[in-house]
């Protein structure tokens, strides 16, 4: 039996929705990072179930499938650079607890 | 027959341009004031001729503004008795103030502009004269007072000098405002401004909202009480006396304060038709005229009270100048224009000869004197100066009425009107008649009779010729000016003369004769005042009056706008808007926590909303 769009989708969007959960609630910034990446992952599933959805002459429409890879270089890249930030950090804090973090105040 | 009238206006112009824009170094001063006399001269020479033009003389107006069919205002002139009458005083006091300046002036540092401003006032005053219409003569009221400010504050090096002709000029300033309302409700109601169009609109339109035409009348009214220096804007003249002693007998004696007068008698004909209708207030019913008589009749006996406790010569002939204007304006509202103000004006033709006298002559002995004022420094001048005191011997004979100077005939019109009129101010005349009387013998025996009291006026020696020939030939005017051969060629604007009752003469006789010998008899050899009155000598403290009066108006004033600064502007407009700025920032300021993890929520909650944005509404 086939699955259908919607259930590709739903499953894509409770990804998304643990994604943002991870980065507003955790509290050390590597766990709130490898939520992001969860966020673009879940992105990527709804690109890839949409792709195979539309269906042009019997074979997926291949522009999404294409642009999955296109987000996966720019996830690596980014991190890369979201990494090297977070070492710079904690040079200077000595932490990677988010609490600590707070600089400025109103 | 050249364009006299553009003569008489145009040469005092062009003087005063040539001194006020080339002559202007102090070596060049004499050379001003010889330009300023030579125009004067010629002007007494066009005003001469001026006596013989006819009536409705056509010198072409000059447009100056024309604002379609509802206002158009042109520099016209009217040339008719009263203004060839009022012209040859102008001209020929003038002239003779030029020449008696010459000489007293002689070692003044800015006698320059000093005959730069008499110039300016000629042109002014001729202005005034020849007008043919309301606004015209407004422009030239204004520039007369204009000139009198700048003359009277010559030596405005001296505090008491600058305040005086600041205060000349606002105080004129404040009737000048009630004109201007008058000249506008008339220009209202009867959509023309010149004198001759609004007597054809007041004749064709008889009994016309009478209401409003007596406020018109009072309005212009105020016009003249501030010029001729009526109760209760009189007391400007009295402080102008600060200015140079040539300029008072010019402009606060002979001419501009006549101006009032003389602007009632042009418009007398406003007076004939407001004499029946009237206001009432409670019990009083006022007209137009009686408001001026009355106004005429207090200002006359408060200044000959006021004159007969002052010290200083020439206040005391200020006060006198201001009795006698009173004279006039009360004449003239008592006869409200049936005979076109013309015993009005007799006495100011009259009058003009022998103040100006009057006080050319103190000049005179102030020069003498070393500039000495004070009359209980002078004494026994008569011996020292005998052509000066002579000649003012001869102005105080014409000024008390004494029989056959000119002043007798003069007062005796006024008399005579009071006492058809209304008994009360016949009484009021006569009582100043009498103070008249007296405060000159005062002035007489203080001054030119017994010792010197003071080693200035040991010293003092008659004046030179260019001094006392003006004096001479302004003597025998007031003697003659009154018999008719003398009138008509003078072209005086004087009433007919039908005889005078007995009664009028009497009185008449006995308030001069019996005044002077009071006089003479409290003051004969005395040292210093014997009498001393306060309240005539503080000028029955209505300056102080004013000045708290003016002090609470202007602290009221001052408090209530402290009060909206403070509240309004400081409070309500900086204070609010402070607050509503600071309010909004701090608002505003409450996102910013510092707090990564609260970043993070409001950027996943801005995420979620975008993304319900987008699908639900797009």
């Amino acid at each position: 039996m086939t699955v259908s769009l919607n259930a590709y989708l739903l499953v894509s969007g409770l990804l998304f929705a643990t994604g943002l959960a991870g980065v507003v609630m955790r509290r050390n910034l590597l766990v709130i990072f490898m939520c992001l990446e969860m966020m673009l992952s879940a992105a990527s599933l709804t690109l890839v179930a949409f792709s195979r959805a539309n269906l042009e002459k019997g074979l997926p429409d291949y522009d999404g499938q294409m642009l999955v890879f296109f987000v996966i270089t720019v996830a690596a890249a980014e991190v890369a650079i979201g990494l090297a930030i977070i070492v710079a950090l904690f040079r200077t804090r000595q932490t990677v607890h988010v609490d600590d973090l707070n600089s400025m105040s109103g | 027959m050249p364009p006299l009238p553009l003569i008489l206006l145009g040469l005092p112009l062009f003087s005063a341009a040539i001194i006020g824009l080339l002559l202007r170094e102090r070596q060049q001063n004499t050379f001003a004031a010889l330009v300023s006399t030579l125009s004067a001269l010629l002007c007494l020479a066009a005003g001469i001729a001026f006596l013989r033009a006819p009536d409705g003389l056509e010198v072409l107006p000059l447009k100056w503004i024309d604002f379609g069919k509802d206002l158009q205002i042109n520099l016209g002139f009217t040339v008719d008795r009263l203004s060839r009458g009022m012209m040859f005083i102008v001209v020929f006091i003038g002239a003779l103030v030029h020449v008696f300046s010459l000489a007293y002036m002689k070692d003044d540092e800015s006698k320059g502009r000093y005959f730069g401003g008499l110039s300016l006032f000629m042109f002014s005053m001729t202005g005034i004269v020849l007008a043919d219409n309301f606004i015209m003569m407004f422009i030239f009221w204004e520039l007369v007072g204009v000139s009198s400010w700048m003359l009277i504050g010559h030596w405005f090096q001296k505090d008491s000098a600058a305040d005086a002709s600041k205060k000349a000029f606002l105080i004129n300033r404040i009737g000048d405002f009630g004109f201007m309302i008058g000249i506008l409700i008339l220009w209202g109601l009867t959509g023309a401004i010149g004198f001759e169009e609004i007597r054809e609109w007041l004749d064709a339109h008889p009994g016309a909202t009478p209401g409003l035409l007596t406020a018109a009348v009072l309005c212009v009214f105020c016009g003249a009480v501030g010029k001729s220096a009526q109760a209760p804007l009189h007391t400007w003249l009295p402080d102008a006396m600060e200015g140079p002693t040539p300029v008072s007998a010019l402009i606060h004696a002979a001419t501009m304060v006549a101006a009032g007068v003389y602007m009632l008698a042009r418009t007398s004909f406003l007076l004939e038709s407001t004499a029946d209708d009237g206001a009432s207030f409670l019990i009083f019913h006022f007209t137009a005229p009686g408001v001026i008589t009355w106004v005429g009749a207090i200002t006359s006996l408060l200044a000959a009270l006021m004159a007969m406790q002052q010290d200083d010569i020439k206040r005391v002939l200020a006060y006198s100048t201001l009795s006698q204007l009173g004279y006039m304006v009360m004449v003239v509202g008592l006869l409200h224009g049936s005979d076109q103000g013309a015993t009005g004006m007799f006495h100011l033709y009259t009058h003009a000869f022998f103040k100006a006298l009057l006080f050319l002559g103190a000049g005179a002995i102030i020069y003498a004197c070393h500039h000495e004022q004070n009359i209980w420094k002078m004494g026994g001048l008569l011996k020292k100066m005998p052509i000066t005191g002579g000649a003012i011997l001869v102005g105080t004979a014409a000024l008390i009425a004494v029989p056959f100077t000119s002043g007798f005939f003069s007062k005796e019109e006024i008399l005579t009107a009071a006492w058809h009129h209304s008994f009360p101010l016949f009484v009021i005349t006569a009582l100043v008649a009498f103070c008249t009387a007296f405060y000159m013998a005062r002035l007489l025996v203080v001054v030119l009779f017994g010792q010197a009291r003071d080693e200035h006026s040991e010293d003092a020696k008659e004046v030179g010729p260019l001094m006392f020939v003006p004096l001479v030939l302004l003597a025998l005017f007031a003697l003659i000016s009154a018999y008719p051969f003398v009138r008509d060629h003078l072209q005086a604007f004087a009433p007919e003369y039908h005889g005078h009752p007995l009664i009028v003469t009497l009185v008449s006789l006995a308030t001069c004769f019996g005044g002077a010998a009071v006089g003479w008899l409290v003051y004969r050899g005395r040292e210093s005042d014997p009498l001393s009155i306060p309240l005539f000598r503080n000028k029955f403290y209505i300056d102080e009056i004013y000045a708290k009066l003016v002090g609470i108006f202007q602290d009221g004033l001052a408090w209530f706008m402290n009060g909206l600064d403070r509240l309004l502007i400081d409070g309500a407009l900086v204070g609010g808007l402070t607050a509503l700025t600071a309010g909004i920032g701090s608002t505003f300021r409450r996102l910013q926590t510092g707090n990564l993890r609260h970043y993070g929520l409001l950027l996943g909650g801005g995420v979620a909303l975008l993304v319900y944005l987008i699908v639900f509404f797009l």
